[in-house]
């Protein structure tokens, strides 16, 4: 199913959404932490295929782009482990273009749409780059998602609201990715504005840590995307289970916020 | 070498690759700098600095020993001969002007041999504003003098611990503070690298050197235009303003770097800090570490506009190894009492190495850039000796 169609229909379920995100090859078990994001309830997950220069990363994920390069991944073999991993929950490869561009977007996309891939985020890929990654990946049916910040003005923020695919990705503050004591204002203000010039799915992510503040950003978005927090815990040696129980405690605390009356 | 438009392209190279967080401040430094360059007032501000401060014009200097070697006539265009010590202060100074403008209070600069770091303090501390220059912890240990003289001159120098230790990881932390700054702080980019307008307007502030050398190629020469032009090339800022003074003339322009860090000659298309442009990488699209003695040109890239050159054949891109550029730099020294930096010792040595190959005809006339002074290199040619 395409990414959106799944994000929307989960939506319309009276569900927020949560995407958790995982540094593809961080370990040699890695696609059993996909496979307990899962199953923990995510409803996508974002797996990274690491790039040697992050440079919209912070430390965390850095770190944890490091350790997979040193193992020796690849996004070749990355894409060779998670073929045929679930139809269930979606999976949004997450990488900087020049990785897009070594094979050049037609194979790159083709290759994601071969492995099961259904979205692509590349966040040093903005709206007036991304005329031929868009076209390469409609052509294959991936969703090209892409990202708005606090300090998009008014006009631009429509255009890329209607050319994202799959979902808009609110970048909740201006900064790099990263865990946050709290959830920062320009987060609500962010997403309240694109949904007011869209009805796509819109995901709030970057800091978002603890499922308090998971709820917190989910209020004004669609739902949200946690990523260095997760990969703190499995650079710290946590195991499927570990990490699985963490994202639940996010679930339930979502569910939990729509129930009550 | 013209405008590259509002998408800044050169040819199939150039472009704004940067996260949405980055775009307003892009575009913010775009409109500043086309508002600012046709304006006399800032032009006088310009050219005040560079006069009073800088020290231009700075001379072209025939090397009568050297040249004779050789073989050749050979002029040097003196950058080491700059305030600070090397043609990084001519861009600095019109970036901080710009961000003053701008109504910034903070620059913020990567750096790799500490020049444009340095050149970065000094700018802040004459016009008032605060520094914050990043620098791999490689390089902060082999380019330590530059380290006490940015902290003497009231910036902060924060090491980057990742990747290579060198350029390219400074440039990426740069970037990633950079997004978190942007309402305060200018980035003040030391090369003509980094996303649209950063290698058309660094290019523009540096093509002072460019222009002047034309001038004075044009009262020492007979033919009033050198056979060759010649710089080195790291992210291609000294290279770039010397060859926008000559691409409309019939010299052939040859930018030189390190075999380590060769983008332009060895790199293939990718996209990297902002730019589609040439880079070194292995197989699966990791960028590479370059390897190089001269920290400026430790860099696995090019600036945007070279690799369009490039392509065009206007320019050629030629490496030279370490040895090579240790040799030169002790030749120059010893034939014209010149102690040039290891970077702009790579141009040198390939005008060495090209005329004993027979490559320049005898008697060419040969205009080399030297982008700046080898103080800062002394201790790491003491380890080699
Ligand atoms: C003296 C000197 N020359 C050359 C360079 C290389 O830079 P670019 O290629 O931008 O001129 C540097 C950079 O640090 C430098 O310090």
């Amino acid at each position: 199913m395409r990414l959106e169609d799944h994000l929307r229909s989960r939506r319309a379920a009276g569900r927020k959404l949560l995407m958790p995100y995982l540094t593809g090859g961080v370990t040699a078990t890695w696609v059993d932490h996909l496979r307990a994001l899962a199953d923990a309830g995510a409803d996508a997950i974002e797996v990274g295929l690491p790039f040697s220069d992050p440079t919209l990363d912070g430390v965390t994920i850095q770190e944890a782009t490091d350790a997979a390069l040193a193992r020796g991944a690849t996004v070749r073999g990355i894409l060779g482990d998670i073929t045929g991993f679930t139809d269930d929950v979606p999976l949004v490869a997450s990488t900087y273009y020049n990785l897009v561009v070594r094979d050049g977007p037609e194979r790159f996309c083709a290759a994601l749409r071969d492995a099961g891939i259904s979205g692509l985020i590349v966040p040093d890929l903005p709206l007036d780059e991304a005329g031929e990654a868009a076209d390469a990946a409609a052509s294959v049916g991936v969703d090209l998602v892409l990202l708005a910040s606090p300090a998009t003005p008014q006009p631009r923020l429509a255009e890329i609201a209607r050319r994202s695919r799959g979902f808009v990705y609110a970048v909740s503050l201006m900064g790099t990715t990263g865990e946050r004591a709290t959830v920062a204002e320009s987060a609500a203000t962010l997403a309240s504005r694109i949904k007011g010039s869209t009805d796509r799915p819109v995901l709030v992510g970057f800091g978002i840590s603890t499922p308090q503040q998971a709820v917190e950003a989910a209020r004004s978005a669609d739902g949200v995307i946690v990523g260095a927090a997760i990969m703190r815990r499995v650079l710290d040696g946590a195991t499927p289970d570990d990490v699985g129980a963490d994202l639940a405690k996010m679930r339930r605390a979502l569910d939990q916020e729509r129930d009550q009356p | 070498m013209g405008d590259p438009g509002r998408q800044g392209r050169f040819g199939n190279y150039g472009g704004g690759y940067v996260p949405e967080s980055l775009v307003a401040a892009c575009r913010q430094v775009e409109e500043a700098f086309r508002e600012a360059w046709p304006d006399p007032g800032f032009q006088q501000s310009l050219a005040r600095l560079l006069a009073v401060q800088v020290g231009r014009p700075t001379p072209l200097t025939p090397v009568r020993r050297l040249s004779a070697e050789l073989g050749i006539n050979l002029l040097l265009k003196r950058e080491d001969l700059t305030h600070t010590g090397s043609h990084k202060i001519n861009n600095v100074l019109g970036q901080a002007l710009l961000a003053r403008r701008m109504g910034k209070t903070h620059l913020i600069a990567e750096t790799g041999a500490g020049q444009h770091g340095v050149a970065t303090a000094t700018a802040a501390a004459l016009l008032g504003l605060a520094a914050t220059v990043f620098m791999g912890q490689r390089d902060i240990e082999r380019q330590a003098l530059n380290v006490y003289r940015m902290r003497m001159l009231g910036a902060e120098v924060v090491p980057v611990e990742t990747g290579s230790r060198t350029l390219k990881d400074a440039t990426s932390q740069a970037m990633r503070h950079w997004v978190g700054a942007t309402e305060h702080s200018y980035y003040c980019v030391g090369s003509v690298i980094g996303p649209h307008p950063y290698p058309w307007m660094v290019r523009t502030f540096q093509r002072v050197i460019g222009d002047e050398a034309r001038g004075q190629c044009a009262a020492e020469l007979s033919t009033a235009v050198p056979d060759y032009v010649v710089a080195c090339v790291g992210g291609g800022s000294n290279a770039a303003g010397t060859f926008a003074g000559f691409v409309d003339t019939s010299a052939r322009l040859v930018g030189v770097e390190a075999e380590g860090g060769a983008g332009a000659a060895l790199g293939r298309v990718g996209v990297l800090h902002g730019a589609r442009s040439l880079f070194l990488q292995d197989g699966d699209g990791q960028i590479v570490e370059a390897h190089s003695i001269a920290a400026g040109l430790d860099y696995p890239g090019v600036g945007p506009e070279h690799a369009h050159l490039r392509d065009l054949g206007r320019a050629r891109y030629v490496t030279v190894t370490d040895d090579e550029a240790t040799s030169a730099l002790v030749r120059l020294a010893r034939t014209e009492g010149i102690v040039a930096a290891l970077e702009s010792a790579h141009a040198v040595a390939w005008v060495i190495r090209a005329a004993g190959a027979g490559e320049l005809p005898p008697g060419a006339t040969v205009m080399l850039t030297l982008s700046g002074r080898g103080d800062k290199d002394v201790s790491t040619l003491k380890e080699l000796a």
